[in-house]
């Protein structure tokens, strides 16, 4: 009579069996990851010398005078609260066994962010005298994001993957996330500009693109394949 | 019930199944020798957990095999059935492989075991889910086989089991009570000596006796 233990799963032991010896032969010493909260601030720690470093060669003056407008410096701190947040929510949810409501949190600073650049737009129509950015300007506003967002990007997914995303799409919607927002406040320093409409409209274009290419090719890169081989 | 683990550890799986997701196992109302049992595994599993991050190839081999139950109540909890069930097993113990580094050792380990399970479960069921199945064919519908047992199959066992009642009946005490003590309740020559006052030798004979009268008067109804 077969043991107790050799009907547990309805029968097939011997596979399991094989395949526990083959990963124990094979099992090679790894380091315990860093905590979600620490390897967030890395990779905000990247992204805050990209800042420091735009701010030496551009200088903080038009910066600060900006900062003095209301609207225009809540939208500073929304976009950096949402960054900071949603990077750590990405790292969070990138570890096995780690609730996925902590996707939630980055949406506070997120409607902040954005209600303070939509009260952007109200200012130009309730006062049309406002400067507007040329259309050169634009494109080189999108270009910027696009510039920074990349390799902001291939961090953060390189530094997910290290983890196990069991939700990658989550994970790599929450990155993106985070890449459009930390971006968006690099921008805030070299953008020569009061927000319009139709900057808003960009900024928004470029913020989606952004997360669309994460959740798209980070779904992906996250998948089944990612975690420490 | 105790499900034995192949590597000596017991393991208590089918409460295991459940649970929440955030992060602590908090033992259910089941008792406090449930929640005794799963603090004692998590404990034991979380420590060869960080020994086979040290490289440990032993503790590693007992952890996947101690996982093995877990993963598969786990997976039923989820509503895998049958070989599926192995299947993500087999999922499930690829990727602890490679996520062990995403392993906090200061945290608890089942509910990372969980998450990764679970997630492997729905893979497969998605997975299933997308197969083309036929749905209104009536030619596949006639050529299923029902694994269900066959009509009449019951009344058939039915009418055995009475024939074998009435012929057991049928036999003088002696011999009755040989086979019903020695045969139908399997109890052993002494402990039906002590029970019945017979010797070991009569209940032998008797026993012998009785199958062979049953022997005849069974063939006989039959034929």
């Amino acid at each position: 009579m077969p043991g107790e233990g050799s009907n547990w799963a309805g029968g097939d032991l011997s596979r399991h069996e094989r395949l526990v010896e083959e990963l124990a032969g094979g099992l090679e010493p790894v380091r315990p990851l860093p905590a979600p909260e620490a390897r967030a601030a890395l990779w905000l720690g990247a992204t805050l010398v990209i800042g420091v470093v735009l701010a030496a060669w551009i200088g903080t003056g038009g910066f600060m005078l900006r900062m003095h407008v209301p609207d225009l410096a809540l939208a500073a701190v929304g976009a950096v609260l949402t960054a900071i947040t949603a990077a750590f929510a990405a790292f969070v949810t990138s570890v096995p066994g780690r609730s996925g409501r902590w996707a939630l949190l980055p949406l506070p600073p997120l409607a902040l962010w954005v209600g303070a650049s939509g009260l952007g737009c109200l200012r130009d129509w309730i006062a049309p005298g406002a400067d507007m950015p040329g259309e050169h300007a634009i494109t080189g506003c999108f270009s910027f994001l696009i510039c920074v967002s990349v390799p902001l990007s291939v961090l953060i997914v390189v530094m997910l993957r290290r983890a196990c995303p069991l939700r990658p799409n989550l994970t790599a919607a929450l990155g993106g996330l985070a890449v459009a927002a930390a971006a968006a406040a690099l921008l805030m320093p070299v953008h020569p500009h009061d927000a319009t409409a139709t900057d808003l409209l960009f900024h928004a274009a470029a913020v989606a693109i952004v997360i669309a290419a994460n959740g798209l090719a980070g779904g992906r890169l996250l998948g089944r394949d990612s975690g420490v081989g | 019930m105790m499900l034995a683990v192949p590597g000596g550890m017991p393991a208590r799986g089918w409460a295991l199944a459940s649970g929440s997701d955030r992060g602590v196992d908090t033992p259910r109302a089941g008792g406090r020798n449930d929640g005794g049992a799963r603090m004692a595994l998590e404990q034991e599993l979380a420590t060869l957990m960080t020994a086979a991050q040290g490289g440990d190839a032993a503790a590693y081999r007992a952890l996947l095999k101690a996982c093995l139950p877990v993963v598969s109540a786990i997976a039923r909890a989820q509503g895998v059935r049958g070989e599926a069930v192995d299947d993500v097993v087999q999922d499930a113990l690829m990727t602890i492989h490679r996520a062990r580094a995403s392993y906090d050792p200061a945290r608890p380990f089942l509910p990372w075991l969980r998450a990764i399970t679970q997630r492997r479960a729905i893979d497969r069921l998605r997975r299933a889910g997308r197969r083309p199945r036929e749905v209104n064919d009536p030619l596949a519908y006639e050529a299923e086989v029902d694994p269900g047992p066959a009509p009449g199959q019951g009344l058939e066992a039915r009418d055995r089991a009475a024939a074998l009642a009435r012929a057991v009946a049928a036999l003088p005490d002696g011999q009755r009570q040989a086979v019903e003590h020695l045969g139908l309740r399997e109890l052993s020559l002494d402990e039906t000596a002590a029970l019945t006052g017979r010797s070991k030798g009569a209940l032998k004979v008797n026993l012998h006796r009785a199958l062979k009268a049953l022997r005849a008067s069974l063939t006989q109804e039959r034929e």
